[in-house]
């Protein structure tokens, strides 16, 4: 580090191509790994890349894997992830991870090549206009067409990363514009950019905030992403609020592990999937918290009968997100560690010491809910229960603290709702987007950044196949990510909505031609383990931590379990599906005439 | 079976919003980089939202920053939705709902102006008629041949709607308008 910062202190103003400048101002701004795949229209950065070793690039072996990677890279650090790509169609394919990292507020920098500025608009080869599809998927993007703005803008893009909502950017480099020799800027020199978020929060909202908490009867903490976001101060500061108060504490999908899952307040994922106690508090609460999080529609449920009696109090650093689709009767933009910090010190200001009192009928009746046991479900000594496998993944894990990625579908519910979470950043999973093919590059991102520890991506049969190429990736890096997969031969969550939905007409979320698992993973030259009895599957679990290669774990379960507790579309929070009434029957109806009018 | 056919189902809940909408002005204060108006633009676009007028230009040359003046029209929660995303924008420098603050200063109201051009290309009696007409409305004539007229008007979208529509029947040829620019009254700014 301190020959970094010598470096980047004898560097400023030094002439340079601009390829070495990149370089340079990935080093200046403590850089140790990114994810790239080359191409003609970036090779002479990949050049300077040969040449230097103060970072490693990690070769993908697709572009959309280099920027889930970084988003694994990133929300396992709380660092800035970086990925370089090549024009066209390198550009084209990490627009899912852009616009999945915007959805879940994580900070990217993606370079690009572009073709010569020459020849921009001429329709030349591997040309596509970045910065134009890019636009709406990054938070801020930069065509750089003078050599003299570059360093200048890779720190830009660098600050507006990680600054205020995280988010993705992109810096779209012509091929001139690499092999140019220009003035280099360190990243101390550069000027202070206008771009510059509200993050302390209006104090007198905060006391209001405040007292209206101290007064509830029904309170709850409705927490989200931000709260990691804004780093393990908040995280620990929400612990404390939640504590001070007795507060009964629900999260979102991306917050998991911001408040442990084997605290004595938790009560589980809320939304959709989320456990009973989680949404009838939700529902029934008098005030409600939110903190970092976006009352997003998985959440919400049907507005109009959202949380009907609360008083609503929202802190987000993005004055956007706010009123967006739930009115907030005490608004408070700002970054979450710093509100929370105020609010605690209201709290132990004030001394609220009755408290604990005041909140005992409401305790009382959240113990009635979490006696319903919704996330009970049946066992089977024949076939393995998906619930069963993520559970006993869990405790055969646990003491491990491992790394748990997800691609998208049932297994990601299942890990959300079996799998707990005690500490932020542990958990990486595409909340927003909702992206398949998630899980795992994003575990490979994961594993590059903590490679003593344990890392699992948890996929399904389906998205596993939407990435499968980057087992080479993690072979040539020795990087020996878990993948769990529980293979149900069905795209589970897509056939539980036609079910729902479709009058069970299942099309095309059968997968006919599955790949062998196991073969395929050691075609690649990692372990393949497939498990298909109950009792087998303890001592596989153990077979896979204990392999220090990459592992494809072919987990085989029930194929037609279904997802439950659910809020179906055009519910309230306090109308679930629950697990014992989820009867065929049960489920072909839900979803009522007068309501599928209004989904 | 065929009954749930006659219904679409979806994964999501779609509430209709049935509020009133209303006609804001926004003006946007923007760093003058290139690519900033189909950042404003396309946010408009990506996101639902209605542009019923557009005038942009640079307006303070030494500080490169321009001031893009949009007329809107939806629901007051989503005009406020609209400041708020268009202030996400990161070469977005300032956005004030022109409307709102209007009437918070109470000064008698905002002034929005467009100009418009009117080429007429009427018959004897037309002309006299066109030009008398123009006079009323303070028009200027900027160009004329014995076959036509044009118009040159400054004046609220109303006037300039109506000027439109008296031309019509004179043989009006031709119209081009800039789109509302507005500021609002009193010593100080915006």
């Amino acid at each position: 580090m301190a020959d970094n910062q010598a470096s980047a202190e004898n560097s400023d103003g030094k002439i340079m191509s601009g390829a070495e400048i990149v370089i340079q101002a990935l080093i200046d701004q403590g850089v140790d790994n990114i994810f790239g795949y080359p191409g003609g229209a970036v090779l002479p950065i990949f050049d300077e890349i040969f040449q230097q070793d103060q970072f490693r690039n990690i070769l993908v072996r697709h572009e959309q894997a280099a920027g889930f990677a970084a988003e694994g890279y990133a929300r396992s650090t709380g660092r800035v992830g970086v990925l370089l790509v090549t024009s066209g169609p390198g550009a084209t394919n990490v627009v899912t991870p852009l616009q999945d990292a915007l959805m879940d507020s994580i900070p990217l920098v993606c370079i690009s090549g572009q073709v010569p500025t020459t020849l921009i608009g001429t329709d030349a080869f591997q040309e596509a206009d970045t910065v134009g599809i890019t636009r709406p998927c990054t938070k801020h993007n930069w065509l750089v067409k003078d050599v003299n703005d570059l360093a200048r803008i890779i720190h830009e893009a660098f600050y507006v990363a990680k600054t205020g909502r995280p988010g993705p950017v992109l810096i779209d480099i012509p091929k001139d514009v690499q092999f140019a020799k220009g003035a280099y800027v360190t990243r101390k020199a550069m000027p202070r950019t206008t771009y510059q978020p509200e993050t302390e929060g209006d104090s007198g909202a905060i006391r209001r905030a405040t007292s209206l908490l101290a007064t509830a009867r029904k309170p709850i903490i409705y927490s989200g992403g931000g709260v990691i976001n804004s780093g393990a101060s908040a995280v620990q500061l929400l612990r404390e609020l939640v504590n001070i108060g007795n507060f009964p504490i629900t999260s979102t999908l991306v917050g998991l592990g911001a408040y442990p899952a084997s605290g004595k307040n938790w009560l589980g994922m809320l939304g959709m999937h989320g456990t009973y106690e989680a949404n009838m508090a939700m529902h029934d609460c008098d005030v409600m918290l939110a903190v970092g999080a976006r009352f997003d529609d998985r959440i919400t449920g049907r507005l109009d009968a959202f949380a009907p009696n609360a008083k609503i109090i929202h802190i987000d650093i993005d004055p956007s997100s706010i009123n967006k689709t739930v009115f907030a009767d005490v608004p408070l933009v700002g970054d979450v560690g710093h509100v929370l910090e105020q609010m605690v010190r209201h709290f132990r200001a004030t001394k609220v010491s009755s408290q604990g009192l005041d909140l005992q009928m409401w305790w009382q009746q959240i113990e009635e809910w979490r006696k319903r046991c919704s996330l009970a479900y049946s066992r089977s000594q024949d076939v393995i229960m998906p619930q069963y496998a993520i559970q006993r993944l869990y405790e055969l894990t646990q003491s491990y603290k491992p790394y748990i990625t997800t691609e998208v579908g049932q297994h990601q519910m299942w890990t959300a709702q079996y799998f707990g979470f005690d500490e932020p950043n542990h958990f990486m999973t595409s909340g927003g987007l909702g992206s398949m093919g998630y899980g795992f590059p994003s575990a490979i991102g994961v594993q590059l950044a903590h490679p003593d520890d344990l890392v699992i991506c948890v996929a399904g049969d389906a998205s596993i196949q939407m990435n499968i190429q980057e087992l080479a990736t993690a072979i040539q890096h020795d990087l020996p990510v878990k993948t769990f997969i529980i293979n149900n031969q069905y795209m589970g969550m897509v056939r539980q909505w036609q079910q729902l939905l479709h009058g069970n007409r299942l099309s095309h979320t059968y997968t006919e031609a599955m790949p062998d698992f196991v073969k395929l993973a050691e075609a690649y030259g990692a372990v393949g383990i497939r498990c298909s009895k109950p009792q087998d599957l303890d001592s596989k679990i153990l077979q896979m931590i204990d392999c220090d290669k990459p592992v494809l774990f072919d987990c085989r379960v029930a194929n037609l379990e279904n997802c439950f507790p659910m809020i179906p579309s055009g519910r309230a929070h306090n109308d679930m599906l629950l697990p014992d009434e989820a009867s065929a029957e049960a489920v072909a109806n839900a979803i009522k005439d007068s309501g599928r009018g209004l989904v | 079976m065929s009954e749930q056919m006659q219904d679409f189902g979806s994964a999501y809940f779609i509430e209709p919003d049935n509020d009133p909408t209303e006609t804001h002005v926004l003006a946007v204060i923007v760093a003058n980089e290139p690519g900033v108006l189909a950042r404003v633009i396309g946010l408009f676009s990506g996101r639902g939202y209605n542009i019923e007028s557009l005038t942009v230009s640079e307006t303070e040359h030494q500080q490169h920053l321009s001031r893009i003046t949009v007329v809107t029209r939806a629901t007051p929660s989503v005009i406020d939705q609209i400041r708020h995303q268009l202030n996400r924008i990161v070469p977005v420098r300032r956005v004030v709902d022109m409307t709102v603050r209007a009437k918070e200063l109470a000064l008698g109201g905002l002034i929005a102006r467009e100009v418009a051009l009117v080429k007429v290309a009427g018959q004897a009696g037309d002309r006299i008629e066109a030009l008398r007409l123009a006079d009323a409305f303070e028009a200027k004539v900027v160009d004329a041949t014995s076959q036509h007229f044009i118009f040159e008007l400054t004046a609220k979208s109303e006037k300039v709607e109506q000027f439109i529509s008296i031309m019509e029947p004179l043989g009006l040829i031709e119209v081009c308008r800039t789109g509302v620019t507005a500021m609002n009254r009193g010593s100080q700014v915006m």
